[in-house]
């Protein structure tokens, strides 16, 4: 106690010593997430198919969630807070927490071609669930922007005359749309690998319902040092 | 007058006394029971696997909720991006709850538009006194609830300046209409006030076509496509939640954008 007051920079160090790899705020909002993220997204397939973008192309009753669009609707709107304030306080949390950094920071291009190149020799390194490899943090960093720009391009469809200036700077009410359906395209894909590999490792599911193993404090100097 | 929001099939006051004896017999205890074994069968029957009724409640109960934050969200002073009259689809995009063969068109020379409720001055209106009050333009987006939008320019009376002359209590909550084709709607105030709503008579400068709601229609600029109806033929100004064809099934009401 005394020590943290003297040394902010010891506490902060000290701090995750004992945390998880997951702590239980990030795995409460995690799961969140991924219950509400199945809502928009089967609900906005539901109201996608009212008037599709993709000439041609519905996603038919079996994948909507509402009977009919008015439901999909009623879905998407109330899905929409539990989204945008799960997804705000994640992204404060991750940011006040140095979670973010921690995880996420520093990504290499060369780091990234070199993973992808292990992942098509089926040289998927998992063995230390705490350091997350390039193309990871590459993937987590692109679905966590591609969350906010749903949240962004939603409020601009649903408010296009409120908020006409963020219209127009997305191209107008069409283009706003037809980037919403793109995000929500990004993001399924992201689901896909990500569930796929969650089920090829089961220990990284293991460890977001549990919290996965205790991170060391020296965590951040090791991951500077590994190739 | 008649108020035309009223329904127009009210049971006899006789039926009271044929049924009396029932009524008599009526026990709250009895009541109570009904009511809770009711409850248990409507659980029961409730149980469509694609809306459960609890649902369905919980939905309705945010939507509502969603209607209040959409008028705090209301700028009643935030005009409305306006285009170029090149750019007014001719003709406009025909969308109704029926197809556009099904469309029956209203005799402009009987057609009265029928007031009601909080109105100072419940004279009935014709053609003609609509045309001779001041007229504004506007070409503005039409935004569908599905997806789809169009340009469209209007021209008509704006509703501010209808319900001023008419007398209408401002402070009131809702104008509502209906309409021929039975499509009843109803508006918050603040949108009713909104420079860009219009009782639209004409389109792209010439009177309104039969398919798109001759003699006259609503046109806002600041709500979805469903929220204006066609053909009006009766306005009411009032503070009793007056709904509208597809908030019936489960739309939203407020639908600002």
């Amino acid at each position: 106690m005394s020590q943290a007051k003297t040394s902010p920079v010891t506490a902060v160090r000290a701090a995750p010593a004992g945390r998880r790899l997951h702590p239980l705020p990030v795995r409460i909002m995690h799961w969140i997430n991924a219950a509400v993220m199945l809502i928009m997204i089967t609900s906005g397939w539901g109201i996608y198919d009212d008037d599709p973008i993709i000439r041609g192309f519905v996603f038919g009753s079996f994948w909507r969630l509402g009977d009919w669009a008015a439901w999909s609707l009623n879905w998407h709107f109330a899905g929409m807070w539990f989204l945008a304030i799960n997804g705000l306080i994640y992204l404060i949390y991750g940011i006040v927490s140095g979670r973010f950094r921690e995880r996420l920071l520093p990504i290499r291009p060369a780091e990234v071609v070199q993973t992808v190149v292990e992942t098509l020799h089926f040289k998927i390194a998992h063995e230390d669930l705490t350091v997350y490899n390039a193309v990871q943090k590459l993937l987590y960093i692109i679905v966590i922007l591609a969350g906010i720009s749903q949240v962004v391009t939603g409020v601009a469809i649903w408010k296009p005359i409120q908020f006409s200036g963020l219209v127009s700077l997305l191209g107008g009410f069409q283009s706003a749309r037809v980037l919403h359906f793109i995000g929500m395209a990004v993001i399924v894909g992201f689901v896909a690998v990500h569930v796929a590999l969650a089920l090829l490792v089961p220990k990284t599911l293991w460890a977001m319902l549990q919290g996965g193993p205790r991170v060391k404090p020296s965590t951040r100097v090791q991951r500077g040092v590994k190739s | 007058m008649r108020s035309p929001f009223r329904p127009d099939n009210v049971p006899d006051a006789a039926v009271l006394d044929n049924h009396r004896p029932l009524i008599r017999s009526l026990e709250r205890r009895g009541l109570i029971r009904g009511g809770l074994s009711l409850g248990a069968l409507v659980m029961l029957t409730g149980c469509d696997v694609k809306r459960p009724a609890s649902v369905q409640a919980a939905l309705r109960a945010i939507s509502r909720m969603n209607d209040e934050v959409q008028a705090l969200l209301f700028d009643p002073n935030h005009l409305a991006p306006t285009y170029p009259s090149s750019m007014i689809l001719r003709p406009p995009k025909f969308n109704a709850y029926y197809d556009v063969m099904d469309v029956k068109p209203v005799n402009g020379e009987t057609w009265r538009l029928e007031l009601s409720g909080l109105i100072a001055d419940k004279r009935p209106w014709t053609v003609r006194d609509l045309q001779a009050m001041p007229q504004s333009s506007m070409v503005i987006k039409h935004i569908c609830v599905e997806g789809w939008s169009y340009i469209g320019g209007w021209t008509g009376v704006p509703l501010r300046i209808f319900l001023e002359r008419v007398g209408a209590d401002l402070r009131a909550q809702y104008v509502a209409f209906k309409t021929a084709d039975d499509y009843p709607s109803s508006i918050d105030m603040a949108t009713a006030l909104h420079p860009q709503t219009l009782l639209a008579i004409k389109y792209g400068g010439e009177t309104l076509a039969d398919p798109f709601g001759y003699p006259v229609r609503l046109r806002m600029a600041t709500k979805l496509g469903y929220k204006n109806p066609k053909w009006i033929t009766a306005l009411e100004v009032t503070n009793t939640y007056p709904g509208g064809f597809w908030e019936k099934k489960g739309f939203p009401w407020f639908a600002g954008i």
